[in-house]
């Protein structure tokens, strides 16, 4: 068993008392205090997330463009600006040949013929054999970026906070949603995975301890990989080995708005979605809300009209104050639905993800 | 360092067993299984007059992050359970072995009571579990 590994901020997380777990091979903090509290800082105020398991890789060469073009499902030429315009990022699925989905990840166009890609951690391995198989004769070069951290700050204040002492704080502010800006080794990004604004920071890892110290000193909350994952649920955000995984499509899990089949381009798992658009899709993706007590888990089986189903993820939403989740439903499943927690059945409803984005419940309850 | 108060008994479930005048006996969660669990959000409760074995799962209690099955560790009868929790479920992390308290049961062999672990093995128990 190989070891499990740290982040430069490893000693930062110890030293503030954080809970460690470990999650895709790294130890990571779940939270420091109470998880509670880090989700409303995050929604209310702004939070501290390390993120530095994510892999990063560098793709770039004169045909960098063409190969990413075929190797994911959406189209990396939305991401092609003026020669001094922003960087700007694409979330993507990088599909099987089937169709199934290998993992989803953030492309970044450092400039014409740089690209970053952020995939996830647990998936490291196979996604970087898939990328070096795939690259076949095109002239490009991939490079693991091992030395980089990633931290994000999310939340209603995060970003004019984060610019006090951000490098060109001005430029950051004046960044759209999903553009970058690159200022000597850091790339920052008004991304993020907890359905608040926010940026997301990729520094050099000796950089990142006192890039934390000085964003915590400001008054922003350290937040876990536990608030994360309740985060991006209630933002109906799917996580990869969880929502989906290499036996799903991304029309079955609720992301067909990431395929982009404007174009004739041809990419990797491109006829298969077509085949399975033809035919009918058979599940897809919903949010449930649970109509009393209790707290929906990932495997449990959904009982509807059009057959069963299960939830793919599902918590106690803070924001809600009731239990929610993501699951796979049969495409006719109706309004309600029945969970079986413990052998007992119980009554929840079906509605359209995000529960919540910036702060606002989006369902009825 | 976790509390552990002296006056209860202790399973390696990390259950806290109350004895009362009444006959009954008191059941929670230790400081060191709230503090492991995380925020609680959600716990279910046995229904009144339920009869239970040694051993059966007879309450949940739910944090953010996962469902831990409460065990009855010796056969009973249970008389109520805690319905403050039904609101503040949160008693359980602020106040372990007070307001926090799970269920009331009346065991069918009070003696078995002395069986289990003093605050002072308990904390032999959990400081094993840390090596």
């Amino acid at each position: 068993m190989s070891e499990v590994k740290k982040t430069p901020l490893y000693d930062t997380h110890v030293g503030l008392g954080a809970r460690l777990v470990e999650f895709g091979g790294w130890n990571m903090p779940l939270y420091y205090g109470s998880q509670l509290d880090e989700h409303h800082a995050v929604r209310k105020h702004a939070g501290l997330f390390d993120v530095s398991h994510m892999t990063i890789v560098d793709v770039s060469g004169a045909d960098t463009e063409r190969y990413l073009r075929y190797v994911l499902a959406n189209d990396v030429r939305k991401l092609r600006t003026a020669e001094d315009g922003p960087c700007r990022a694409l979330y993507s699925c990088m599909l099987r040949k089937d169709g199934g989905i290998l993992d989803d990840l953030i492309v970044y166009r450092l400039s014409n013929n740089e690209f970053r890609l952020v995939v996830n951690a647990a998936t490291r391995e196979k996604d970087l054999a898939w990328l070096f198989n795939q690259a076949g004769n095109h002239s490009l070069e991939l490079l693991e970026r091992p030395e980089l951290a990633m931290i994000a700050v999310q939340g209603p204040q995060a970003r004019e906070l984060a610019a006090q002492i951000l490098p060109s704080g001005e430029v950051l502010l004046a960044l759209a949603p999903f553009q970058a800006h690159r200022y000597n080794d850091t790339l920052t990004a008004r991304t993020g995975y907890t359905g608040e604004d926010g940026f997301e920071i990729i520094v050099p890892g000796a950089q990142v301890a006192a890039l934390w110290a000085e964003l915590h000193a400001l008054g922003i909350s350290v937040c876990g990989l536990g608030a994360r994952d309740t985060l991006r649920l209630e933002a109906g955000l799917n996580l990869y080995g969880q929502d989906m995984d290499e036996t799903v499509s991304p029309l079955e899990c609720g992301l067909r708005w990431t395929v982009d089949s404007t174009t004739d381009r041809d990419f990797i798992g491109r006829a298969a979605l077509e085949r399975q658009a033809a035919n009918g899709v058979q599940f897809e993706q919903v949010g449930l809300i649970l109509e009393g007590r209790g707290v929906l888990r990932a495997g449990y089986i959904v009982r509807t009209t059009g057959g069963e189903g299960k939830i793919t993820s599902g918590t106690f939403s803070p924001t809600l104050a009731r239990s929610v989740a993501l699951a796979r439903l049969p495409v006719d499943a109706g309004a309600d639905c029945e969970v079986i927690i413990r052998n007992r059945s119980h009554v929840a409803r079906i509605v359209k993800p995000p529960f919540v984005r910036h702060g606002n419940i989006k369902v009825d309850l | 360092m976790s509390k552990i108060p002296a006056e209860l008994k202790y399973t390696t479930e990390h259950e806290w067993l109350r004895e009362r005048d009444d006959g009954t006996v008191e059941l929670g969660i230790t400081d060191h299984a709230q503090v492991s669990l995380g925020d609680l959000v959600f716990v279910e409760l046995p229904d009144d007059d339920t009869v239970i074995n040694a051993g059966d799962a007879c309450a949940v209690v739910e944090s953010v992050k996962a469902a831990s099955d409460v065990y009855l560790p010796l056969s009973g009868t249970i008389v109520n359970g805690n319905q403050a929790l039904a609101d503040s479920p949160d008693l359980v992390n602020t106040d372990p072995y007070g307001e926090g308290w799970l269920f009331r049961f009346r065991p069918d062999t009070p003696a078995e009571l002395d069986e289990f672990l003093s605050n002072e093995d308990y904390e032999h128990f959990v400081a094993g579990l840390n090596d």
